[in-house]
């Protein structure tokens, strides 16, 4: 069991090398997932100093569910914001910082939820407090700065605490 | 059928080119840096991301095979486009902001750009007390 562990340090990793390089070759062989296999045992192995850590995913199935919720956001939020562009006047825009106080404590589950808030247009995550306890937002146009805080507590945060915690 | 396939194809590629071009509007009529900073970020979302579904959809259609490439460009771009935006963000805030004028950091001291190495010799004093405890 533990020569296993040692030869996969990262069993997730693995999964997503084989997978990535199946699809860059795009084309279904068995050739190409034996090849695709050994890169997913090799890097891993080759690269394990740097991160001994292994991010513990609690719940994998979730980031199904996470991926379509985002995905579903991104697209509503860009006709939101495509909107604000075209049509609100400079002067009738606030834009806003705001102060998400961070409930997740692994970096794995806080690059995700800054990456998840950078890419749902309206909002943009700019900076993390010196001690990692706060992630620091910009809004491009957020009247009630405290709704949008909720909302993404409540929307991203809980499934990522579900997902990494 | 043929036509029909035809027909989404066009319409995900005129999606993306609107999309595109709000985005890059976006950038000349917004007017301060951190606001600007949104307009790209959207160009790459849905207007990328039309272009990449009408290209599958393409391939599924009328190349009779199905192509992965696409996924890849989204996963990658997901990848990469917040931390661009992230690194722009940090050199605005190097250079614009001081400690004074940015928002309370929650319970924390100040915003992770701001550090100097002093903070992080007292953090570390703050973490590893001395040992009469």
């Amino acid at each position: 069991m533990k020569l296993i562990w040692r030869l996969f340090p990262h069993p997730f990793l693995t999964l997503l090398l084989t997978l990535t390089w199946l699809l860059m070759v795009n084309r279904w062989s068995l050739n190409s997932l034996v090849f695709g296999f050994m890169l997913g045992v090799i890097i891993p192995f080759v690269t394990q100093p740097y991160w001994p850590n292994r991010p513990n995913l609690r719940r994998p199935l979730k980031i199904a569910e996470y991926i379509l919720v985002v995905l579903m956001d991104i697209i509503q939020a860009n006709i939101i914001v495509a909107r604000i562009v075209l049509f609100k006047p400079n002067a009738d825009r606030r834009p806003n910082w705001i102060t998400i106080p961070l409930e997740l404590k692994t970096p794995e589950a806080i690059t995700a939820l800054a990456g998840t808030i950078t890419m749902t247009p309206g909002t943009l995550s700019a900076d993390v407090s010196d001690e990692g306890h706060a992630l620091l937002v910009h809004c491009l146009d957020a009247p009630n700065p405290d709704a949008v805080r909720d909302e993404i507590k409540q929307r991203y945060e809980r499934r990522l605490m579900e997902i990494f915690e | 059928m043929e036509n029909l396939f035809e027909l989404l194809v066009a319409a995900f590629l005129v999606i993306a080119g609107i999309f595109g071009i709000v985005g890059s509007f976006g950038l000349i009529k917004l007017n301060d840096p951190m606001s600007r900073l949104h307009a790209p970020t959207k160009a790459t979302t849905l207007g990328v991301g039309g272009v990449l579904l009408a290209s599958m959809l393409h391939a599924a259609a009328f190349e009779e095979h199905f192509s992965y490439h696409e996924l890849m460009i989204t996963l990658f771009l997901f990848l990469t486009a917040p931390i661009t935006a992230n690194f722009i963000a940090k050199v605005h805030i190097h250079r614009q902001e001081t400690r004074e004028t940015m928002p309370e950091a929650g319970g924390d001291d100040h915003w992770a750009t701001h550090d100097t190495p002093e903070d992080e010799e007292r953090r570390h004093a703050a973490h590893n007390p001395p040992a009469e405890e």
